[in-house]
């Protein structure tokens, strides 16, 4: 027996389908107008000089510059030493977090949250006040006698640090900790009951499965970093410069379009070599998991 | 393999008011398998997990053999354990899976994978060891969570509702299969379980919880036809608790005043049985349900209570042609009245 499709119920199901597709036009026009058609006139820009005529010269002066690459090198060290201490203090805070019970853990999440409901201008500021040579861990590093002389602490590399850590450390955190707690809590009793040490579960059981939040966490990291741009200004004293802030100076100081748009050009090709870095990495690591936890 | 004796001492476990072990003292032969059976919340599960060293006691002592385990922590304890949800490593095939005990404790790679093979034949996985574990049926997954927990030869083995997120038929043979691997290995077992036919079928000895309580710890067979509280009378199978005004006794055995428990399928229909030792019932057939193997009677005696009384199906000529408020009088022989003391119907 042929079973004939009636064509209205498919007609019904093509509108429903298309109802919901339509949702997502605003979305749409918005990205389009807000990051597409920008995106299109920079690299515009970039083939333009100032008097209008289309040339390469843009280029050629911007990526034969010794600052661009050096700009470049503090963009990529500022990124990856924000991811590394992200790492490094995320993870295992995460995994308090996790351990904890929930009543506690929302509590403590609300610390960690905090920050993000000051303004990045007044967080910024504030880790001034608390860096300075007459800052207050200074003072209290030379009032106790701990340190002779206080710290260079701000006005460089480390303050820049120290400001982007501060920023990323609950964004890094929010994938990580998700992908924690979402651990079933039988997997480590199972690993446990079958001789595992904490350490062991934390190696075998805990990170392989959450990779996957750690690797969020990272993308998320890397992608505010790469354009970090006040806390540099203000934390690096000038001497730490980014991509990010040679493009501020390059428009403030020279009003040179071009250039400033080959430079943002240069951070989108960055920024698009380390998301394919990361995917091919996410890849290798999934498949190494399975061979590794091979006895 | 040389399994423990388990003893457990007057273990107390709380929750703020919550009383989820009160006072609970057991002693398990090495070798034997034990049910804990009771409803959820009655300490079961508390009580195994006190065992595996995933609950703090609050008081009471837990021994293996004669060493004191109570203050192990649970990777010390030597404990094989299968968990209701299976707990296998999503992101480990099965050989790794089973292999991971072996690996925790160091053995030679060649050596680990021929153990964790012969294991994974032993609960007939052979063929599989290197399947995803997301590939894997629900009865396949459960035998791989047994081969990991007996690979590294415990001498306890732990299990707590293995067999709940199975079909029917299944579990069935799931449960021949378990037994069979203890038989086997002669591993001591603590099995929990809400499914008395389960209990039934595969213990050596079933300890009935409830609030917190051993209600009553027996052989199968005694726990079913001798239940000492009503809690344990109900919970195992459909038992009737008369008081003795509302039958009439054939006999003057037992002629106590006791409340008596009876259950529904030691009752018989036939006149021709009346008038040898035992009890007579009569009253109103309120309601009749076929189920397959037998008929299930529902009678309102004269006094209101209501008695179910079961009829194999194959004995069962007349039951088809009882109708709804018929007088019915349904007798039991006094082997199968046990009095119930202390219970009131």
């Amino acid at each position: 027996m042929t079973v004939i499709a009636d064509p209205s119920l498919a007609a019904d199901a093509r509108r429903e389908r298309r109802f919901f597709l339509s949702l997502s036009l605003p979305a749409l026009f918005i990205v389009g107008l807000a990051a597409i058609l920008p995106i299109l006139w920079i690299i515009r820009q970039s083939f333009l000089t100032t008097g209008g005529e289309y040339t390469v010269s843009n280029y050629q002066k911007v990526l034969s510059s010794g600052l661009t690459w050096s700009a470049l090198v503090t963009t990529l060290e500022l990124s990856l030493g924000t991811l590394v201490a992200c790492i490094l203090l995320g993870t295992p805070l995460a995994l308090a977090l996790a351990s904890v019970r929930p009543r506690m853990a929302n509590m403590l999440m609300v610390f960690v949250m905090l920050p993000l409901w000051t303004s990045i201008l007044v967080r910024t500021y504030g880790w001034l006040v608390l860096l300075r040579r007459d800052g207050l861990i200074n003072a209290a590093l030379t009032g106790s006698g701990l340190t002779a002389e206080p710290l260079p602490l701000v006005y460089n590399f480390t303050g820049t640090l120290i400001g982007m850590v501060h920023y990323m450390l609950p964004l890094f955190l929010l994938p990580v900790y998700a992908a924690m707690r979402d651990i079933d809590a039988n997997l480590i009793r199972a690993a446990a009951s079958m001789g595992a040490t904490l350490r062991q579960v934390v190696r075998t059981v805990i990170l392989p499965l959450s990779a996957g939040g750690i690797f969020s966490g990272s993308i998320i990291v890397l992608i505010y970093t790469i354009g970090f741009f006040i806390t540099p200004a203000v934390l690096g004293g000038g001497k730490v410069n980014p991509l990010s802030t040679r493009i501020e100076r390059t428009l403030s100081t020279f009003q040179d379009w071009g250039s400033a748009s080959v430079l943002g050009i240069l951070l989108l090709v960055v920024m698009a070599l380390i998301g394919v870095m990361l995917l091919a990495a996410r890849r290798l690591v999934a498949m190494s998991t399975v061979k590794a936890s091979h006895a | 393999m040389k399994s423990l004796a388990i003893t457990i001492e007057s273990v107390r476990k709380a929750y703020g008011s919550y009383v989820a072990l009160d006072d609970v003292s057991l002693d398990i032969q090495a070798g034997e398998f034990l049910t804990l059976l009771g409803p959820s919340g009655s300490g079961k599960t508390t009580l195994l997990m006190a065992l595996a060293g995933f609950v703090r006691p609050d008081a009471g002592k837990l021994l293996l053999g004669d060493r004191d385990i109570t203050r192990l922590p649970p990777n010390k304890r030597d404990i094989g354990i299968v968990f209701q949800n299976y707990a296998l490593f999503p992101h480990m095939n099965v050989l790794a899976n089973v292999a991971y005990p072996l690996f925790l404790r160091k053995m030679p790679r060649a050596e680990a994978r021929q153990r964790a093979l012969d294991t994974l034949a032993r609960v007939q996985l052979d063929g599989l060891a290197e399947r995803n574990i997301a590939a894997l049926s629900g009865g396949q997954r459960q035998r791989v969570a047994l081969a990991r927990a007996i690979v590294f030869e415990p001498r306890v083995m732990l299990m707590d509702e293995p067999l709940s997120a199975l079909d029917k038929n299944l579990r069935e043979t799931m449960q021949y299969e378990i037994r069979r691997l203890h038989d086997d290995l002669g591993i001591t077992t603590i099995y929990v379980t809400h499914d008395q036919r389960e209990a039934l079928i595969m213990s050596d000895r079933i300890a009935v919880m409830n609030c917190g309580r051993i209600q009553q710890i027996d052989t199968p067979q005694r726990i079913y036809d001798r239940p000492s509280t009503r809690f344990v009378a109900e919970f195992m199978g459909e038992a009737n608790i008369v008081a003795p005004g509302s039958v009439r006794r054939i006999d003057s055995a037992e002629a106590s005043g006791e409340t008596l428990m009876v259950r529904a399928e030691s009752f018989h229909l036939d006149a021709k049985l009346v008038g040898r030792d035992g009890i007579v019932l009569e009253g109103t057939l309120r309601a009749k349900a076929f189920r397959g193997e037998n008929w299930l009677l529902t009678l309102t005696l004269d006094g209101g209570q209501d008695v179910l009384v079961c009829i194999p199906a194959a004995l069962a000529g007349g039951c088809a042609g009882l109708a709804t408020g018929q007088r019915v009088t349904a007798y039991a022989p006094a082997t199968k009245v046990h009095p119930l003391p202390g219970a009131s119907a």
